[in-house]
């Protein structure tokens, strides 16, 4: 690792000035992203600012329609959670499936949807929900957060705060997980929400989507059979050691299919 | 810069560089060489200890962001000599055979019974998805973390 320094600012507006301050500084919640991006030296920042001093970036709790979670949350407390796992199961269930223990007690909602990496599994629910992404500038809807390879709309200095998942009527999150790291080689969100049904695809492509004819189909009927015959085109999507785009586009409608199952379970 | 955490029960207080790794500080600083570095991707678990309670990869932490924390390593384990009852169970059941992955295995094992006294073989095995073994196969490690769990709850 390089040498760099340490902040662990008390407030959003003490890190702002921080961002501000520092030329090249990187934001740290859990670290189980950037500590291996670091190690590797693949980032070498002036600073590292510690995001666990601010107060209540950790909160998870339910605002009318809708769930807020703090970006700090960590993946076993969104997975542990009573008020998750009776608003939004498959949200629970989710953070239960990401890496492992270790891994879930460090890295949060915030990291993993900043990192957005292709095959992490968060994108696929704030995208699948609508979710409205709060930073400490404005609120992004979904729709617009996720810009592409590890790319985000977030402009230098912005910090989440936390992300607000409208609480659907039914949804399910079926990964077909990398056997050996976890991360989704394809991970399917369906969820029948009050403003019609959304399908977000992660792992299969550079950055997580939205499958439109998959939304369509199940716009007819929420059935999995809606979606007998569902081609997807492997045109765009990843190829990599562990499976090629045509076997991804396979499993993109296999998991959609099953995931429709498990929501109406 | 300076960190003062709790290791073992024991007050310490390091000088510290900001890029130091817990598990640095605990092996080099602290000379507490139980805990294993196997890997550099944050996937093998060797590493594991407690920070707060939670099991963590010290490898993929900063020491700096253990300041103010509790730490349990597996030396911190053993009471008056006596083996914890889940480093007995790993003993008497041949949990291990070259050792290395043992006190990842080990302190993972103690933080999921912690939460989970009863776990099923189902739950055992995929709640090591974050510890790796090349050696063992993982059968004796699995019946090791059920005896383990059957002691602690007859304790
Ligand atoms: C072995 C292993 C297995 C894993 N398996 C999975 C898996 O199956 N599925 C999955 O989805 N993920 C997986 N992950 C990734 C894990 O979920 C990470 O926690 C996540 O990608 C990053 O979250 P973090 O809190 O650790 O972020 P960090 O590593 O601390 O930060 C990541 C990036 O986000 C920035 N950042 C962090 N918080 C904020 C904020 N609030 N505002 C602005 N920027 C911010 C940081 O500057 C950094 O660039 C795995 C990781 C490991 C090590
Ligand atoms: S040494 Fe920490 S996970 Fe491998
Ligand atoms: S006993 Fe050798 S790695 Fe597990």
């Amino acid at each position: 690792m390089y040498s760099f320094a340490y902040h662990c600012p008390a407030s959003l507006a003490d890190a702002k000035a921080l961002l501000g301050r520092i030329e090249e500084a990187r934001l740290l919640a859990g670290g189980q992203t950037l500590i291996p991006t670091l190690k590797q030296r693949l980032a070498s920042p002036d600073a590292v600012i510690d995001l666990k001093g601010i107060g209540g970036l950790a909160a998870i709790e339910r605002r009318g329609d809708a769930l807020a979670i703090g970006a700090l949350a960590k993946h076993a407390a969104v997975a542990a959670s009573p008020v998750v796992r009776q608003a939004i199961p498959a949200l629970a269930g989710l953070a239960d499936g990401i890496g492992d223990p270790q891994v879930r007690n460090r890295g949060t909602l915030g990291g993993s949807i900043v990192n957005n990496d292709p095959a992490a599994d968060y994108p696929a629910a704030v995208l699948g929900l609508g979710a409205t992404v709060h930073t400490s500038e404005r609120a992004i809807p979904a729709d617009g957060f996720f810009t592409g390879l590890f790319e985000t709309d977030l402009e230098p200095g912005e910090i989440v705060t936390s992300v607000s998942f409208p609480i659907p009527h039914r949804a399910a999150y079926v990964k077909f997980p990398n056997p050996a790291s976890r991360y989704a080689m394809v991970g399917v969100f369906v969820a029948e929400t009050s403003s019609g049904i959304r399908v977000a695809v992660t792992g299969a492509g550079p950055c997580v989507f939205r499958l439109a004819a998959a939304e369509q189909a199940l716009a007819r009927s929420f059935a999995p059979a809606s979606l007998d015959g569902l081609r997807v085109d492997s045109q765009g999507l990843s190829s990599d050691i562990h499976a090629g785009a045509a076997y991804r586009a396979h499993l993109v409608a296999v998991m959609a299919r099953r995931a429709v199952l498990q929501a109406l379970g | 810069m300076d960190i003062t955490l709790a290791v073992n029960g024991r007050q310490v207080t390091a000088s510290i560089e900001a890029n130091t790794l817990l598990s640095a500080l605990l092996r080099e600083g602290l000379a507490l060489t139980g805990t294993h570095v196997a890997c550099d991707t944050s996937q093998c678990g060797a590493c594991t200890v407690l920070v707060d309670g939670a099991s963590v990869k010290s490898c993929t932490l900063l020491a700096a962001e253990a300041a103010g924390a509790t730490v349990v390593t597996i030396e911190g384990l053993a009471a008056d000599g006596a083996l914890h009852p889940m480093q007995q169970a790993f003993h008497d059941e041949h949990g291990l055979q070259c050792g290395f992955c043992t006190p990842g295995m080990v302190m993972s094992a103690v933080d999921l019974v912690a939460g989970n006294p009863d776990p099923s073989e189902a739950e055992i095995r995929a709640w090591l998805k974050g510890n790796i073994c090349r050696c063992t196969g993982y059968q004796n490690i699995v019946k090791a973390i059920c005896a383990g769990a059957a002691a602690l709850r007859s304790a």
